[in-house]
């Protein structure tokens, strides 16, 4: 290299941790795989009922609302933000839907995408609190996640919808397709499907770069002529979005409309992104990532419950995951230069 | 840019001659009773690295904010190629042709060299890949990023999906003027390029500065460090209490003697250059 007119040293040979951060920072998804994959190994041997069709089935279903949860929230802790709303937009939407089906006798596909818009317009609301007034994302979502909940209270007069009482498209994503012994709701490929598509948006548009340009630096991207409050904006909204199609495969799961549920599926949406080695100071991660976040949760709470340990207990483990998980990223993100 | 002007000027050889590409005439801004610039000029001809030197508060950084669209002065003009423009926004001046790299390194650090260099210009895939589902010319942007590295002689990076965080100060500099030079079509403002950097990339990236001067785009160079500005610059503009001091080149005048006309020990001699 002696040619260049301005050449610049290449890296010298690194120790073994060196190279496993350096594999792991260009590979963010090996460690959460290997987790997943050692997880089911382990959970097989202990229980042999675990790895059964049946069971997996099961897994995945339970997954299926976290996992789009998680999807949105992705797309926000990217760009170095958090939505500590995710759970009530979700349960809000599906309780909207429920009654706008049954109070207001609107047709299912009309009270469904009426609920897809409210969930985007609060989504929507976040997103300018953080790009106009400029206040912190934690703030901003603390805020409004207590507001929709209340809302939801007021809307639901804390009654659940059953599920028999709504149009069939309502809970159409709790049924099932056999393939063989497994069973997979229509909700677990939209899911899937959502994952596929926000992969493709993230690694292959403009939008996906910017999305990553902005929570990496987010000055950096302004600079660069980036529109980082639009780019922040439209994130925002699409979660909005994404949270109310979970609070429709919600509906399905559950058979109902229940105002009650999902107090914890914020932090649960949070749990499975940092698990999947996306960084809470953004700029790094993917959905791919997250996708296998959720599952080594779903993988965990089952396997442990077939292990006869405790309820109480399972949450003692993830925790201790995800701090395992925060760690690794820590010491990921100083790869010397 | 006139090719005839820069032969006739004969690459970098530092004489006032010619038209300026890039004018700054009588720019004024004030915030409050505090006056950033006060009735500053600035000429910038074809084929030179023009340094521009002054001390805290001499209003240079506010000078070429004014010149890349990042500050609107108050009154004054500025001239590209003899047109006067108004730049409200970075993007305006940009799409002039004015490229700035800003000392904090506009560079996204998890993303890759490709992907920095066409950050906020990214080209899409032709057809309806691109229209429809607005996917991203991974390839080509990658063979262009190649090769405009390669222009500039940073060979060894070989990996161009290299994340920009893995590689040394010295590299990331060089892909933050490896992207002004490949669109700039214009100017190049470099906002102390060298700054934090140790003395053999800051040398390094000495010398990038001179091959995008020798490409034929002008650059406007932002520096403290009197050595380096000494060493790449055709002339030096001496920003002093608001507006220009005077106008020097290295031959000139040494070292101290720029100090002292841009602390004001020295009274600023009439433009040398």
């Amino acid at each position: 290299m002696t040619t260049a007119t301005a050449d610049f040293d290449v890296r010298r040979h690194d120790s073994l941790g060196l190279r496993i951060q350096h594999v792991l920072h260009a590979n963010p998804v090996l460690g959460p795989l290997a987790v997943l994959i050692v997880a089911i190994i382990a959970f097989s041997i202990v229980n042999s009922r675990f790895f059964s069709a049946p069971n997996l089935s099961l897994v995945l279903a339970q997954v299926t609302v976290i996992a789009t949860l998680a999807l949105g929230q992705t797309l926000v802790i990217l760009t170095a933000g958090i939505d500590l709303s995710a759970g009530a937009i979700a349960v809000f939407s599906s309780i909207l839907m429920a009654n706008f089906c049954t109070k207001l006798n609107m047709p299912g596909l009309l009270a469904l995408l009426l609920g897809f818009a409210c969930g985007t317009a609060m989504g929507a609301v976040n997103g300018a609190l953080v790009t106009r007034i400029k206040l912190p994302p934690f703030i901003v979502t603390l805020g409004t996640l207590t507001i929709f909940f209340s809302l939801n209270s007021v809307v639901s007069r804390s009654e659940t919808v059953r599920g028999s009482d709504m149009p069939d498209l309502m809970t159409w994503t709790g049924t099932t397709i056999p393939i063989g012994n497994f069973r997979l709701t229509y909700g677990s490929i939209i899911m899937l499907a959502l994952f596929a598509y926000f992969f493709y948006a993230l690694s292959s548009t403009a939008w996906g770069k910017h999305v990553y340009a902005t929570g990496d630096d987010i000055e950096a991207a302004r600079l660069a002529g980036i529109q980082t409050s639009r780019v922040l904006f439209s994130v925002y909204t699409v979660a909005g979005l994404l949270y109310a199609v979970a609070g429709w495969i919600l509906i399905g799961r559950l058979a109902s409309a229940s105002p009650n549920v999902g107090v914890d599926y914020n932090l649960d949406s949070i749990t499975a992104v940092v698990l999947g080695g996306t960084s809470l100071f953004g700029g790094r991660g993917s959905v791919l990532g997250t996708l296998i976040g959720a599952l080594i949760v779903g993988v965990f709470r089952n396997g442990l419950q077939l292990a006869g340990v405790e309820v109480v207990w399972q949450g003692f483990a993830i925790g201790l995951l995800v701090l395992i998980a925060v760690s690794l990223d820590q010491w990921i993100r100083k790869v010397k230069t | 840019m006139s090719t005839e002007a820069a032969a006739a000027r004969g690459g970098g050889s530092a004489t006032a001659n010619g038209a300026p590409v890039l004018q700054a005439k009588n720019l004024t801004k004030r915030y409050g009773k505090v006056t950033a610039i006060d009735g500053s000029d600035l000429e910038l001809y074809p084929n030179e690295i023009l340094a521009v030197i002054g001390d805290n508060g001499a209003g240079k950084s506010s000078l070429i904010k004014a010149l890349s669209g990042a500050l609107i002065p108050d009154s004054g003009e500025i001239y590209l190629d003899g047109q006067q423009v108004h730049f409200r926004t970075p993007m305006d001046a940009r799409s002039a042709g004015i490229e700035t790299v800003y000392q904090t390194l506009a560079v996204a650090p998890g993303l890759d060299i490709a992907d920095n260099l066409f950050l906020g210009r990214e080209e899409r895939r032709p057809g309806v890949l691109g229209s429809v589902f607005r996917m991203l010319d991974r390839k080509h942007m990658r063979s262009e990023a190649k090769r405009h590295m390669n222009e500039l002689g940073v060979a060894t990076l070989q990996n161009i999906g290299q994340a920009v965080e893995s590689l040394s100060g010295g590299q990331r500099q060089a892909v933050a003027v490896a992207r002004s030079a490949a669109f700039g079509s214009k100017v190049v403002i470099l906002d102390e390029p060298t700054a934090a950097l140790g003395v053999k990339e800051g040398n390094r990236v000495l010398q990038l500065i001179r091959d995008v001067r020798d490409r034929g785009l002008p650059v406007i160079l932002i520096s403290h460090n009197m050595p380096h500005v000494f060493e790449v610059a055709d002339r030096i503009h001496i920003q002093r209490l608001g507006r220009r001091a005077t106008v020097i080149t290295p031959k000139s005048h040494s070292m101290s003697e720029a100090v002292a006309i841009m602390t004001g020990a020295a009274p600023p001699p009439p433009h040398s250059a």
